[in-house]
């Protein structure tokens, strides 16, 4: 773009009309799509706190059906709560390596990301499988329905996310680390981090103090 | 991305630092603590050493300075002048979801308080 059509278009800091993007004009998209995609992640963090709202109304009715520290296992949850720690510590390694453009600690840190998630993901659907299977499933009370609701739509996010990974591992391997491919990857690192800080709040207003004495 | 910028304003979330040793000690610091507030939260759930009605509380706030480690050394929100714009998307967020929380759990539980008598109760041939 040269200086005549920059100022036609209003991004140059000569001219008279204030343009309201700064005095460079607008940011570059390294920096426009990641900030939209954290406007996403905190509007998706805004639909939690209406399940935990939920929650936290319905939690004590039970129905005359299993109560909270009836149900659930601290032991279980302390594994899940390491497991997707570590798999968003070990995510930032793959941004570290991505940003270095190394290819193969790229790929075995998201492999290993995506791992740690599925180890996550399975001890949650063995707990699901296990609540329902001895009648405690999302139909039993409202309690055990906002549970359902809340910890499972948790879950979707972090299936959604191993697919989301899996979808990045390989189009890193098609593609290389080019620009778009990099912005997607800062996104998926979001996305990834915000789940994680979502499971903070869970295992404590659900699990924790949900299983006190 | 933009380290060549000098007049770089702008910073995206997550964005990993320049040096390779200070951002990884940065996740290293990040993971450590927020173990650490994990074990503790977990060692309060569980103790009798802390006065009973206190517990849940604590575990809240345990659960608050987790989520700051994470926003921190993972999301690299910091209160830099580079970060105005995401610390503010972040100050709106947060300010939505105690509205929604904190509004709900308020009026349900007046409203469970102050619920009328159930139709058992109501029958007046069952009363003296």
């Amino acid at each position: 773009m040269s200086a005549s059509e920059a100022a036609a278009v209003g991004l140059t800091h000569g001219a008279s009309e204030d343009t309201g993007l700064g005095h460079r004009g607008p940011e570059s998209k390294s920096i426009v799509v990641p900030y939209g995609f954290w406007l996403f992640v905190l509007s998706d963090i805004v639909l939690f706190s209406a399940l935990f709202a939920t929650y936290a109304s319905l939690a004590h009715a039970t129905d005359g059906g299993p109560a909270s520290n009836q149900l659930f296992d601290r032991s279980l949850v302390a594994i899940e709560t390491v497991a997707l720690l570590l798999s968003s510590f070990v995510c930032g390694l793959a941004m570290i390596a991505a940003k270095r453009r190394n290819m193969v600690w790229t790929q075995v840190w998201l492999f290993v990301t995506g791992a740690l998630g599925a180890v996550f993901l399975a001890i949650e659907l063995y707990e699901f499988a296990h609540m329902i299977s001895i009648g405690a499933g999302p139909q039993r009370s409202a309690f055990l329905s906002s549970f359902f609701t809340l910890v499972g739509c948790h879950g979707a996010h972090v299936t959604a996310g191993l697919m989301w990974i899996g979808t990045m591992m390989a189009q890193v391997w098609a593609k290389g680390f080019r620009p778009h491919i990099i912005r997607r990857l800062l996104c998926l690192s979001i996305f990834w981090h915000a789940l994680d800080i979502i499971w903070v709040a869970i295992f404590t207003i659900v699990y924790l103090i949900g299983t006190l004495p | 991305m933009s380290q060549d910028d000098p007049e770089l304003l702008n910073v995206a979330p997550g964005e990993p630092h320049d040096n390779l040793l200070s951002e990884t000690i940065s996740y290293i610091v990040g993971l450590g603590l927020a173990l650490l507030l994990t074990g503790v939260s977990f060692w309060v759930a569980s103790t009798s050493a802390i006065w009973g009605p206190g517990i849940a509380m604590g575990l809240v706030v345990l659960a608050i300075a987790q989520m700051g480690v994470h926003l921190v050394f993972f999301l690299h929100i910091t209160t830099g002048p580079d970060n105005t714009n995401n610390v503010l998307a972040l100050a709106f967020g947060v300010l939505i979801v105690f509205l929604v929380m904190i509004g709900t759990i308020w009026i349900m539980a007046h409203l469970a308080a102050n619920m009328g008598p159930t139709p058992e109760m109501l029958n007046l041939q069952m009363q003296h």
